[in-house]
């Protein structure tokens, strides 16, 4: 069965609008002229047939339209397109305001693989808001409109569209460039874009399921471009083991919600509905980061998703080396979630009284609007035998939380509490 | 060449500096060597420290009638301690003279495109 236009459009449409952007130095030009040749793709394709290669296609066709508009528009906007074109290295990895003349425009459209990364490194700029790399990461990259992108935010659309414009304005007036940040500089910026990523992946994990089926995959979209970072940069460890972490927590997708809608913990999870495909990839990819020796705390998380994703059961995890694996996240994180992490770690493997112990250890004032630790506080409260403390710890979770499905799990447990009375 | 400000931002009012303290020396110091590599780069365009903030007048031209009051323009604790207009290749190369300013003057700097000439 062919490809639906929607599909090609999904898989296509970051990678054009990438080489768009190279070619003509600008993200909304680059942006109409992709829309245009899809749109143009829409009407023809349905009569003659998809193309062998239709990214391709897309590309060549955006890249004429475009330049047919500039020659049109050429006398009144050539100084002003050359003023604010962004920065297109040269092949020597220069930077620098040698706009290609507009008759030079076809020698630069192949297609040039690291576009992609480029535009990665663009819409994860550190200049920009972590709200605004996600909006506009999610535009350029995914292909998704700023209605789906509000949508799948919750916030209106007028305030999505608001912030990618000023995004893009912010990136032109301040002549960012189009190019893959050089080796001193890549750590820093890389980690930017893999934190997006996985922002948005977290946020497609965490996001009210059935309540709206308007909703784009977050999760999925993620992992696509989880998939693209890793392809593009094999040898960067923490791009895969940001891979390894969503494919080993989007296994365990299938058992978190039970047939009736409900959240299921990791604890009481079906493991014969984990899936196994996923594991496997996730698995070797850890393999894989663990070889190279150079520790990330992504390929940290994503080892201790492999070691769940190892226990054929709840009581059969190997705790000490997840608690092993949190000290050495910790060592590189130190913050106040991975510890609270590590204290619920503890409590498996110590028992809930070490495990409250070493939660009530943490300065409570960073965690206090943190609904994890206050659902972590109260089980582990409950199981150490201090009910009444616990009915208030998990009324403070269900004050925080804006899921109604985790809300509810947190009212199922606070109401069991009664049976511990 | 692209040019951006970069200006330096103090936390809390400040009346006259002390030069002769040790902390000022050793900023005055460091911001000297950084303006003698930003001339080494040819990135400098203009850069300089102003009096506090207290010293400053506003003043207003409407429809000809002028008028002046005294203090800052902004009526809040930050204000701006000094600046530096650079040239720079781009947003990433103004970044990275940003970071040694921040460095060189122990305090935060705010980058800013100007518009282009």
């Amino acid at each position: 069965m062919p490809e639906s236009l929607d599909a090609i459009f999904r898989r296509e449409a970051g990678r054009c609008t990438a080489t768009l952007i190279r070619v003509l130095g600008d993200i909304d030009l680059a942006e109409d002229a992709v829309a245009e040749a899809f749109a143009l793709a829409a009407e023809r394709w349905p009569i003659h047939g998809v193309p062998p290669n239709p990214g391709g296609w897309i590309t060549t066709t955006a890249r004429n339209r475009a330049i047919d508009r500039l020659r049109r528009e050429s006398t009144r906007t050539d100084r002003h397109v050359a003023a604010h074109r962004l920065y297109v290295e040269d092949a020597d990895g220069v930077a620098g305001d040698h706009a290609p003349e507009l008759a030079d425009l076809d020698a630069f459209v192949d297609v040039v693989p690291d576009d992609q990364l480029r535009l990665m490194f663009l819409c994860c700029h550190p200049a920009l808001a972590p709200d605004a790399q996600v909006a506009l990461t999610l535009r350029l990259l995914g292909g998704l409109d700023t209605g789906e992108i509000a949508r799948a935010f919750l916030v209106p659309e007028a305030t999505l569209a608001q912030r990618i414009v000023r995004a893009k304005r912010k990136l032109r007036d301040n002549h960012a460039s189009y190019r893959v940040p050089r080796p001193a500089e890549l750590p820093a910026r890389l980690h930017a874009v893999l934190a997006t990523v996985y922002l948005i992946y977290t946020e497609g994990h965490t996001a009210t399921t059935g309540d709206d089926l308007s909703r784009v995959d977050l999760s999925r979209e993620a992992v696509r471009l989880g998939r693209v970072l890793t392809e593009l940069m094999p040898d960067e460890p923490e791009a895969v083991g940001l891979l390894a972490l969503m494919l080993l927590t989007e296994a365990r997708q299938p058992a978190r919600t039970a047939g009736d809608g409900t959240m299921v913990r990791l604890a009481d999870q079906d493991r014969s509905r984990w899936d196994r495909s996923l594991i496997a990839e996730g698995h070797d990819l850890v393999r894989d980061c663990l070889r190279r020796n150079q520790p990330g705390p992504f390929q940290i998380q994503a080892a201790i998703a492999a070691v769940h994703a190892d226990a054929a059961t709840a009581a059969a995890t190997d705790w000490a080396q997840i608690v092993a694996l949190y000290d050495q996240l910790y060592a590189l994180r130190p913050n106040a979630v991975v510890a609270l992490n590590r204290a619920i770690a503890i409590a498996e493997l110590q028992g809930p009284v070490d495990g409250l112990a070493a939660l009530e250890s943490l300065d409570p004032a960073p965690l206090d609007d943190y609904q994890p630790y206050h659902a972590a506080h109260a089980d582990l409260l409950a199981r150490a035998g201090r009910p009444e403390a616990a009915g208030a710890a998990y009324q403070r979770a269900i004050d925080l939380s804006a899921n109604p499905t985790e809300r509810d799990f947190l009212r199922r447990q606070r109401a069991a509490l009664a049976d511990l009375r | 060449m692209p040019q951006y400000l970069i200006s330096v931002w103090h936390d809390e009012p400040y009346d006259d500096l002390d030069w002769a303290s040790p902390d000022m020396q050793r900023r005055g110091a460091q911001v000297s060597e950084f303006n003698a590599l930003l001339e080494a780069e040819s990135a400098w365009v203009f850069g300089i420290g102003l009096r506090p903030a207290s010293s400053a007048t506003v003043v207003r031209a409407v429809g000809g009638d002028v008028s002046m009051t005294d203090g800052p323009y902004a009526e809040t604790k930050e204000q701006m301690g000094g600046f530096w207009i650079i040239e720079a290749a781009d947003l990433d190369a103004a970044l990275d003279w940003a970071a040694k300013a921040a460095a060189a003057c122990e305090g935060p700097v705010e980058v800013r495109p100007t518009e282009d000439a």
